[in-house]
């Protein structure tokens, strides 16, 4: 995996954001390293406030690091020059346009790049059969349920055939059945074609059951990597099934023990606050 | 049903109330010391009802109506083309909003009314005087609503937007534009009424033609009940536009969750 040049490299990244009040800036991030090969999904987890969306945004060039470089594919991602175009992001929010119905929203990335509107649609349409929508094609996101409106992103992502995808926490809105359901949906879906993913968590259950990789990430401020562990667990997965197996549980324990304390702290660090 | 059934009800109330305290005679005259003092200052509603049906039988009002609803609606359409595209404008730039900022307050302060003498030497005693007017008042309700809703469009949504590959053109059309609607459509219902204010405000101070020209003239003759069918007509009209706007956003914002639709699943 790790042979020829990885899908994204941030090398370095340190994010710091002015203060509001005139006070001294706010370090988000700091010298963060991260490679992903291509093919690979990472998970990054860490506690809550930590800085991962931050991460994420610099991935993909919607965010200029203060400090450090990010390349995609050996080639270097100036977010002044636009994003990342290789990539595919899915939201932690809602991020569909109410305006349009679930077919028009997938379509919309196709439509931006002026596909043909009949192509478009039957590739819409083929997608939202993929992700469990058809038939609702002609429904208002605000007609569907939250696990719908999560498929309809996923789609509207995933029709541009991104090579790299960026997901922020995309399944933390939802019950805990239909979220098991969405990450088998996200990983038949990414078996089929190896995309890079990139997925943010703050759930350790979650990103041990869908990953190659997962980065553990200090308490902020100045987030930085404290923990990479890899996760040879055999693929495919059942996300609820491998829950239950021994290796599951000892990596789980093993993460853990790296994670507790930042957690501690960012909760401590919250409660001052 | 029955609210239809109270709502009649409460006119009926009302124009019996007028006529029993305004028919001559009906009742001793308790503040006016003379019996058809109160018709005098109040007209009387049998015949504001017969006012109206005579110009309305003859064709007298759609002339006058013709002129202030075109007064209106060119107010309406002009103000709103320069409101939606000079609030976007200032809404995507901010370094211009920044400019304006002071002048666009300045102006939204200051009673536009008072324009309307100036507007009446610029433009003549024609409809584009109270064109002007109109436009002065709609102009900032929905210049205001666009600037509003384009800065409250989720980042998220332009993030996504940008992502799935939007150009800056694309965004405006694709985000900013649907999103701004909805705040238009908000700002329109009161941008009709004061279209009218615009048109007829015009029309009293100075012109030949129009509703206000003929409430003014009724003035004059103290003929207080032809003032009275002149608001009436009026406000009937504001109504029906009112509802024409209404039914252009039901059909425009179909996307929009109606409050009492529940999710379906």
């Amino acid at each position: 995996m790790s042979a020829g040049v990885p899908a994204l490299r941030l090398e370095d990244i340190t994010c710091r954001f002015a203060a509001r009040d005139g006070g001294g800036a706010y370090t988000a991030v700091a010298n963060t390293s991260l490679t992903i090969a291509a093919g690979e999904f990472v998970s990054v987890v860490g506690p809550t406030g930590c800085g991962k969306s931050t991460l994420l945004n610099v991935a993909a060039g919607l965010l200029a690091p203060s400090q450090g470089s990010v390349s995609v594919f050996g080639q270097p991602l100036i977010a002044a020059d636009g994003v990342n175009r290789r990539a595919g992001y899915m939201f932690q929010a809602d991020a569909l346009m109410p305006w349009r119905t679930g077919i028009d929203n997938v379509v919309a990335g196709l439509e931006f790049r002026g596909v043909p509107r009949a192509e478009a649609l039957a590739q819409g349409e083929a997608w939202l059969r993929r992700v469990g929508l058809a038939g609702f094609g002609d429904r208002y996101p605000h007609q569907m349920s939250g696990g719908m409106r999560k498929r309809l992103a996923l789609a509207q992502t995933l029709i541009l055939s991104p090579d790299i995808l960026l997901m922020d926490e995309p399944f933390s809105a939802l019950d805990v059945q239909t979220r098991q359901l969405m990450e088998n949906e996200l990983l038949a879906l990414w078996a089929e074609d190896r995309k890079s993913v990139l997925f943010i968590t703050h759930d350790l259950e979650e990103a041990i059951a869908l990953s190659d990789r997962v980065v553990v990430l200090s308490a902020g401020p100045a987030t930085r990597p404290i923990g990479d562990f890899k996760v040879d667990l055999p693929r495919p997965r059942d996300v609820s099934e491998i829950r239950m197996t021994p290796g599951f549980l000892a990596l789980h324990r093993e993460i853990w023990a790296a994670m507790k304390e930042e957690v501690l702290k960012a909760y401590a660090a919250q409660k001052a606050a | 049903m029955r609210l239809r059934t109270l709502q009649i009800l409460v006119v009926c109330l009302v124009v019996a109330f007028w006529y029993v305290m305004t028919a001559p005679g009906l009742i001793p005259p308790f503040y006016f010391d003379k019996a058809n003092r109160a018709a005098f200052f109040f007209g009387e509603p049998q015949k504001v009802f017969w006012v109206i049906v005579e110009w309305f039988a003859t064709g007298e009002i759609f002339g006058h109506l013709g002129v202030t609803l075109l007064e209106t609606a060119l107010g309406f359409l002009i103000g709103s083309v320069f409101g939606l595209a000079i609030g976007l404008w200032l809404a995507l730039s901010p370094t211009a909003s920044a400019v304006m900022d002071p002048y666009i307050k300045g102006f939204n302060s200051m009673p536009r009314v008072v324009l309307a003498p100036i507007f009446a030497v610029w433009f003549g005693l024609g409809i584009w005087s109270k064109v002007a007017l109109g436009v002065t008042l709609v102009f900032f309700v929905v210049f205001f609503n666009v600037y509003q809703g384009v800065r409250e469009v989720s980042p998220n949504l332009i993030a996504n937007a940008r992502m799935l590959g939007a150009s800056r053109r694309q965004l405006l059309r694709s985000i900013y534009l649907p999103s701004a609607m909805s705040w238009v459509f908000a700002s329109l219902h009161n941008a009709v009424g004061l279209a009218f204010v615009g048109a007829v405000v015009g029309e009293y101070l100075g012109s030949s033609r129009g509703v206000g020209y003929l409430i003014l003239q009724a003035e004059g003759t103290f003929d207080i009940n032809t003032v009275f069918a002149g608001i009436l007509v009026l406000t009937a009209f504001a109504l029906a536009l009112d509802a024409a706007v209404g039914s252009v956003e039901r059909r425009l914002m179909t996307w929009q969750p109606r409050a009492s639709e529940t999710e379906k699943v």
